[in-house]
């Protein structure tokens, strides 16, 4: 079982405590009403199905339940980091260096 | 509400089995969820007279009232019926400045205590975590087989798990089973 750090009770807790909830930094439209069916299509559906290093949406459903962010790793399934909701992206740079 | 409990200890008491570990169902306190920015922290000390626990898992007593901060902006609020009408006014109060939720939901949940040394090891059966991270005095909101429940650890050996009414008897039966099973050294 996976162990994932939530950013918000500051502890390294079993998967089953989380759910998955989607790629993570993908802003809602401000106006949808200009978006024709190719653009809102793309922000539904398209993902970046990232092979590697993925950012996504994880909820602490049976803990604090709250949403944050992590970046994990695909192929490994390597968790690189936890943060809160709201907080940046974090640089590629603050990653590799994470990464050693 | 005592007669609620006192109901199914009856019906769940026949199970008929026992072990190194004393279950028991709890009569029913009164119990509130508490939603509010920790921002205003200070006023919402002031309502409950206690100071508001912000760290998750933390816990707080005074008078009677005990609260379990469950998440960042997420409490649960244990005390008896008459503190539970003071609460609801001393909130009451401060809405105006302070927006939150207070929300009685004693009927939601059945506590069971667990008394024993054998206590965590029980729980272990069905809880995911290491138990022995939750020192006496603290709590957290987990899972037991796949049921949310809220646990509390009141000592060392004793524990308090809090379960949504309707996944009762499938805990009940669960942990019972366990208990036995723990008695025959399996
Ligand atoms: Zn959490």
């Amino acid at each position: 079982m996976l162990l994932i750090h939530c950013p918000y009770c500051d502890e390294t807790l079993p998967e089953a405590e989380f759910v998955y909830a989607g790629e993570a930094h993908i802003a809602r439209p401000e106006d949808p009403s200009t978006y024709d069916d190719e653009a809102w299509r793309d922000f539904l559906f398209i993902r970046t199905n990232a092979r590697g290093r993925h950012f996504e949406r994880w909820r602490h459903t049976h803990g604090c339940g709250r949403f944050f962010n992590a970046v994990r790793d695909t192929v490994s399934d390597r968790f690189l980091l936890t943060y809160r909701a709201g907080e940046p992206r974090p640089s590629d740079a603050e990653l590799e260096e994470l990464a050693k | 509400m005592m007669t609620n409990a006192a109901t199914l200890q009856d019906c769940l008491a026949a199970t008929g089995l026992s072990g190194p570990v004393e279950l028991r169902l709890l009569p029913e306190p009164a119990r509130m969820a508490l939603r509010a920015d920790p921002a205003h922290g200070n006023a919402l000390s002031g309502a409950l007279r206690l100071e508001l626990p912000t760290k998750i898992g933390d816990r707080a007593n005074n008078d009677g009232l005990e609260v379990l901060c469950l998440g960042p902006d997420e409490w649960v609020v244990h005390t008896d019926g008459e503190g539970m009408a003071a609460v609801q006014a001393a909130f009451a109060e401060i809405y105006g400045e302070v927006p939150h939720s207070l929300v009685d939901i004693s009927d939601r949940d059945i506590a069971i205590e667990l008394r024993g040394a054998a206590a965590e090891t029980l729980l272990s059966t069905g809880c995911p975590i290491d138990l022995s991270r939750i020192r006496p005095g603290h709590g957290k909101r987990t899972l037991f087989d796949s049921v949310q429940v809220v646990l509390l650890r009141d000592g060392e050996d004793l524990f308090r798990m809090e379960v949504w009414r309707s996944f009762l008897p499938h805990v009940w039966g669960l942990l019972n089973t366990a208990n036995r099973e723990l008695e025959v050294g399996l």
